[in-house]
Order: structure tokens, then C-alpha cells, then sequence
């Protein structure tokens, strides 16, 4: 089985060793993969703040550099659901974005539901998470379960968590737009975090801003993307 | 009234500064509302509940003149008199008639969203005409001259020392009147209106063409009150709020008590059917005053009509983390939350309203929470979109869209870029986007390495 990898801009920027550490999990687990290196951005910042056009421009794209693969995995929950559920709204008609719709899953969608690993290793022994539901991976892409089943099962913990499934507040543009809500929304989030060995989720944004918020309030934890700890899961 | 939906970005970020009170209310209402909405969604099948309610209003949005005709046919056979009021001021004309010829000095008024939109209290009040509202949150409002800060619960924002203080500042009760205490104090007032009011006014949950009967939900009995103590009885109602047949209600009234407040029905339903026959009480005129207000042309318009299915149940505003911040005032309009920022560019037009479609992250909560499955996310989307296609969108950002979408387009000019991430420092401060993050959250720390030049070395 082969996959190309999606890695997307903010993981490929802020989050690289996520990027490694899919790599090496997948490979691990029997699968070839692919980067292609002309990849960029899927458009979901322009997408979602109402710049269609450039959005398109970037999906078209995206259609191109991946229109030979036989699966597309991203590490990423919002931008999966762009170019699984939102490319078919910017590219209404397009058999090519039908396709791509088709044969692409956020990174622990794919594990559990077609490659059917429910166990990584037991290399999260002990170890206590909050995980951030996503929004987008939740309730776009309906991943709910996976990421924590996947958690479970090597060993670690998911703490309770109030907010866990509540907006952090990034959103995009929505965070320099009204960067004041943003931060309340962020607060929030961290003011009922509870105290875990590492704090995850499928997006970098949202770990992004958590991570920001939380430095500036003096708070330090470990924040993680879910690809960084599906590959201690493995590794140990 | 005056829409202010232009300011909502500087009043959100002005009540954070200078109210914090308020998200502490709104918040912590809202967190017991979603989880009552939640519990009251698992007792049911709520996908086949939402998914009916849906279709139903569907059906009635896309039969609309239909159900009009027949609703306004059934009405006058059992009496109502029947006015239609395509704006505020035709509304106004109705209600200064029947204001002057029964010489209406009181009236007593049942919560309505729809009454705020036409702005009826300060036309009363000119009048010389003497408005008590009726239920306790928007009585409450309505002395501290305010709008109502969410469709369901108006005084959402305020926290019990607050209504203390007003109370003692009114009705000289004590500073720490205990809440039963104030609820006693506002009981007398408000009694003494429904027994001397000339005129009841109310809006209506739901219209039923069929049989022309109007539905009201409510817990207090001030509704039922309000309608059925004065002897004239003025219903003013959207065009969107029908439904087809009588037996509608056996879904809708329980499925929009469970969204509202996770109540499975309100105390009170109110089915009213025309004014008191001879030998009985009640309302010797009632009046239905037909509004329509910028919905039939909403109606037509294909990227946005879904939203005339809401039933006005403010779950949406209960689930939303961008609502729970501030409460419903910084939105400058009546419907405030996710279904405010996709209703209120509809029924105004978006250059009025243009920041309200951006007053969220897309999570999502609202759609989940809808029980006629409003696609407020979708809706918000093609409303961004518009806004960018009208040239709403301010400089910096169609600047910067552009300048992000042409280098995503080009992957040499992508690696520029990262590689200008790492080897210098980045004027955080000077850009406003970079500002605007970095300011609450530090600056940006990219990896040591970007994951494409990572993969050089996985490759072999």
C-alpha cells in the first residue's frame, strides 16, 4: 500500500518532527510512502475567511499533486475536512475533487479505519493526556473515537477534561480578526485543562495558540501533535 | 432600532476589558443550558426529530403563499383580524390604529424578538402608552433600558448582585434580597399591569395554518397572562413562523423545548384560537399582525434561505464559545450568536452587518445543536465569501490573501519563505497580522528545520 503524505504548511513550519514521526509510523506499520514536494498549502485560510478565489487556485492545485495517489494522509483534522468536505463546495462538479474526497483521512482515521491498527504498543505506559477534540476532525470529519482508542490502547490515560470538546478559539483568521475573543476562548480551554503529562489533538493551529497562550501565562506543558505520540506509542 | 453590527469587533474586545462580569454570566448560563440541551437530545432520537422538523419547515418555506393564504383564511373564520406589515412602519400604522381607537393607555407584553425588530416599546411610549414587559429577564432589561442580550433569556448577562442593585435602587429592597425575594417584588408590579393593561401584546412560537392557531411556549405564565387578561390581544408574527397542520406541534413544541432549555415542554403552552366567544373570558379583539421584514426576500435568495427555519430557541447561542465571551450586546442587532451573524446580514443586508459572519471559529457547535438543522457554518461561508466578492473586506487582508495565495502557489517562493521564517528574525511587531498574534500569545517559534528538508533525509 502506498500514501502520499499531506503534510501540511503549518506541521511542515511549526511542527516538522510530527511530519518524521508520521513518516516513520506508517512505514513501520507495512506502508509506502510518498512526500510530493510540490505541495504547499490546501487554501483553507482563504477558504474560510471568504476568498474563494485564492482558495480555488490552491485546491486546484492540491487536485493536481495528488491525483495519481492511492491514499492521501494528512495530520491534520481541519485540513482533511478542507480537502475532503470543502473542495467539493469550492470545485462544485469536479470528478478529480470527488476522487481526492474519496481516498483522503486525517492520520488517525486512516490507521484505525483502513488500515484497522487499533494498537500501536504499549509505549505510552503510564503516561496521562489531554486530548483536544479537534473541531473540525470532530464534527466535520466525525473523528472522535480513533485518536483515543489509539491513546488507550498503549498504555496511556485520557484525563477527564471539561472543555475537551469545546472551540480553543484559534480558528484561523478568527485569531488576528478578533484576536480578543480568541484569547478569552483559549483561556477558557486552559483554565479547565487538567494537569497531564502531555496536552494533544490533530491540529497544529489549535496547539499553536494553546501553546502561545499557555507561555504567556507562565504555564508549562508538554503540547504534542497526536503523530508525535502515535509514534512514541510504537517506539516507546 | 439601531444596528450597531458594524462595531462588533471593538465592542467584544471593550466588554472583555471592561465588563468581565458579563462573560462570567453568559458563560456559566450557557454551560447549564447546553448541558440540559444535551441531556434532553439523548432521551430522544434527536437526528430523526431534527431531521422531520427540518423537512416540515422546508416544506412550509417552499409552500410559504400557500400556507399564508390559508393561515390568514383560517384566522378570520374564527375572528382574528388579520394584518399584513411588510416593514417596521406599516407594523406601527397597525398598532397606532388600534392604540387610538380603544384608547389605550397600558399594555402588558409578552416576550418577543420580533417586537424588538420593529422597535414597538418606543413607539408605544410615544403614543403616551404605558409598556410593562412581562417576563422576568426582559422586565428586567426593560429597567435598565437595554436589549435583550439573548433570544431566550434577555438578562442572561446579569449577575444576581447586579439585578440587587437595581432592584434596591428602584423598589428600595435590600442589597442581598434573596432571589425569591426580588421574584416577589416584580410578581406585585407586574400583577397590578395584567389586571389594568387595555392591551396585550405578544409574538408567537408558532402559527398554524390549518386550523389558524397561534402556539405560545413559556414557564412563567406571564404569556398566557398577557393574551388573555386585556380585551385586545395584538400577535405580531414573522411569515416564517407557520406550520402546515395542527398535529406539527406534537413535534414541534417538544423539540424546540429541548433545544431551548432541555425541558421536554414548557410549563405553559398557549393555543390560541381567535378572541372570547359570547359567555366567555378572555380577549374581545385579537389581532394577527403578519410581518414580514426582509424574510420573503431572504427567501429567495438560494445561498441563505435556509436560515428562516429557526424556531428561536437559542440553542445555537447556548452551544457557541464565541456567544459564551461576551452575551448577545457587542453583536448590535436583536439575534445575536451563530444564528445572528447568518439572520442578521439576510434581513438588514451584509454591508450594515459585514463583521458578523467572521463573529466565529466554524466549530460547529451551532449546526449540532440546531434542531431544525440549520447549516450555520455553510451559511457563514457563503456569507464571508460575499463579503470579499463585495469589497467589504478590509485592505490588509485582500492584501494578504493575496500575497499568501501566490506564494502557496508557488513552491520556490514557499521555500523562500520558510527559509526567511528561520534566518531572520521576522519583525513580529511591525506586521498587524503578526502583531495581533503575538501580542497574546508570544512570538512564533517555527522548527529548527522545515519538514521538506526533513524529508531529504528520510527519502533513502
Amino acid at each position: 500500500m502506498r500514501v502520499a503524505l499531506f503534510i501540511t504548511c503549518l506541521a511542515d513550519q511549526f511542527y516538522a518532527e510530527a511530519g518524521v514521526a508520521t513518516v516513520r509510523l506508517l512505514r513501520a506499520l507495512g506502508v509506502e510512502v510518498d512526500f510530493p514536494e510540490e505541495q504547499t498549502c490546501c487554501g483553507q485560510p482563504a477558504f474560510n475567511a471568504g476568498h474563494w478565489n485564492e482558495a480555488r487556485h490552491l485546491a486546484q492545485r492540491t487536485l493536481g499533486i495528488f491525483q495519481d495517489a492511492e491514499y492521501v494522509v494528512l495530520p491534520s483534522g481541519s485540513c482533511a475536512s478542507m480537502v475532503k468536505n470543502h473542495y467539493l463546495e469550492l470545485l462544485p462538479g469536479d470528478g478529480e475533487a470527488l476522487r481526492l474526497s474519496e481516498k483522503t483521512y486525517e492520520l488517525s482515521q486512516f490507521l484505525v479505519r483502513v488500515l484497522g491498527v487499533t494498537e500501536l504498543g504499549k509505549g505510552l505506559q503510564g503516561k496521562t493526556i489531554a486530548y483536544h477534540h479537534g473541531c473540525h476532525a470532530l464534527r466535520e470529519l466525525g473523528v472522535k473515537e480513533e485518536p483515543l482508542l489509539l491513546l488507550k490502547n498503549s498504555g496511556a490515560e485520557i484525563l477527564p477534561w471539561e472543555a475537551a470538546e469545546e472551540c480553543c478559539g484559534f480558528g484561523g483568521l478568527f485569531s488576528v480578526k478578533l484576536p480578543e475573543v480568541s484569547l478569552a476562548m483559549a483561556d477558557r480551554k486552559i483554565s479547565t485543562l487538567p494537569k497531564a503529562d502531555a496536552l494533544t489533538s490533530t491540529d497544529a493551529g489549535c496547539l499553536l495558540h494553546l501553546t502561545g497562550r499557555m507561555g504567556k501565562q507562565g504555564r508549562n506543558m508538554r503540547v504534542v501533535p497526536l503523530a508525535t505520540l502515535l509514534w512514541e506509542a510504537y517506539a516507546g | 432600532m439601531r444596528v450597531k453590527a458594524k462595531l462588533y469587533p471593538k465592542e467584544a474586545a471593550r466588554l472583555l476589558r471592561e465588563q468581565p462580569g458579563v462573560r462570567e454570566a453568559v458563560t456559566g448560563a450557557t454551560l447549564h443550558f447546553e448541558a440540559n440541551r444535551k441531556r434532553a437530545y439523548q432521551e430522544i432520537d434527536a437526528e430523526a426529530w431534527r431531521e422531520r422538523a427540518r423537512r416540515v419547515k422546508d416544506h412550509l418555506l417552499t409552500h410559504l403563499d400557500h400556507y399564508l393564504e390559508l393561515a390568514e383564511k383560517r384566522l378570520q373564520e374564527k375572528g382574528v383580524q388579520v394584518h399584513w406589515a411588510e416593514d417596521p412602519e406599516e407594523a406601527h400604522r397597525i398598532l397606532r390604529e388600534i392604540v387610538a381607537r380603544h384608547g389605550v393607555k397600558r399594555a402588558v407584553k409578552a416576550k418577543s424578538m420580533l417586537t424588538e425588530e420593529l422597535g414597538v416599546n418606543p413607539l408605544l411610549e410615544s403614543l403616551g402608552v404605558e409598556v410593562y414587559e412581562t417576563d422576568l429577564g426582559e422586565y428586567l432589561i426593560q429597567l435598565l433600558g437595554e436589549p435583550p442580550s439573548h433570544i431566550v433569556g434577555p438578562a442572561i448577562h446579569l449577575a444576581l448582585s447586579d439585578i440587587q442593585r437595581l432592584f434596591h435602587q428602584r423598589f428600595g429592597t435590600p442589597l442581598d434580597a434573596s432571589p425569591e425575594a426580588l421574584a416577589a417584588v416584580a410578581r406585585k408590579v407586574l400583577r397590578e399591569a395584567f389586571l389594568t393593561a387595555d392591551l396585550g401584546i405578544s409574538g408567537a412560537n408558532f402559527l398554524v395554518a390549518e386550523t389558524g392557531t397561534l402556539a405560545l411556549m413559556e414557564n412563567e405564565g406571564n404569556i398566557r397572562l398577557s393574551t388573555s387578561l386585556p380585551r385586545v390581544h395584538v400577535a405580531f408574527v414573522g411569515i416564517e413562523k407557520l406550520l402546515p397542520r395542527f398535529a406539527d406541534l406534537a413535534l414541534f413544541l417538544p423539540l424546540t423545548a429541548r433545544a431551548a432549555t432541555g425541558q421536554r415542554l414548557s410549563t405553559y403552552v398557549s393555543l390560541i384560537q381567535g378572541p372570547a366567544k359570547e359567555g366567555e373570558e378572555g380577549p374581545q379583539e385579537v389581532h394577527v399582525v403578519l410581518v414580514d421584514h426582509g424574510r420573503t426576500a431572504l427567501l429567495h435568495d438560494p445561498e441563505a434561505w435556509e436560515v428562516l427555519r429557526c424556531l428561536r430557541c437559542g440553542a445555537c447561542l447556548n452551544a457557541c464559545p464565541v456567544y459564551r465571551q461576551t452575551g448577545g450586546h457587542p453583536y448590535g442587532y436583536v439575534y445575536s450568536g451563530p444564528i445572528g451573524a447568518v439572520l442578521d446580514p439576510g434581513l438588514l443586508g451584509l454591508e450594515d452587518t459585514y463583521p458578523l459572519p467572521y463573529a466565529s471559529t466554524l466549530c460547529g457547535a451551532c449546526y449540532e445543536a440546531c434542531p431544525v438543522k440549520i447549516p450555520i457554518p455553510k451559511l457563514l461561508l457563503a456569507w464571508r465569501n460575499r463579503a470579499v466578492e463585495r469589497g467589504l473586506a478590509p485592505t490588509w487582508e485582500k492584501g494578504a490573501m493575496q500575497a499568501f495565495a501566490k506564494v502557496m502557489q508557488s513552491p520556490s517562493l514557499y521555500r523562500l519563505l520558510s527559509k526567511a521564517l528561520r534566518g531572520f528574525p521576522l519583525p513580529q511587531d511591525l506586521l498587524p497580522l503578526l502583531k495581533a498574534w503575538t501580542e497574546g500569545r508570544g512570538p512564533l517559534q517555527p522548527s529548527p528545520k522545515p519538514f521538506h528538508q526533513l524529508w531529504q533525509e528520510l527519502k533513502e
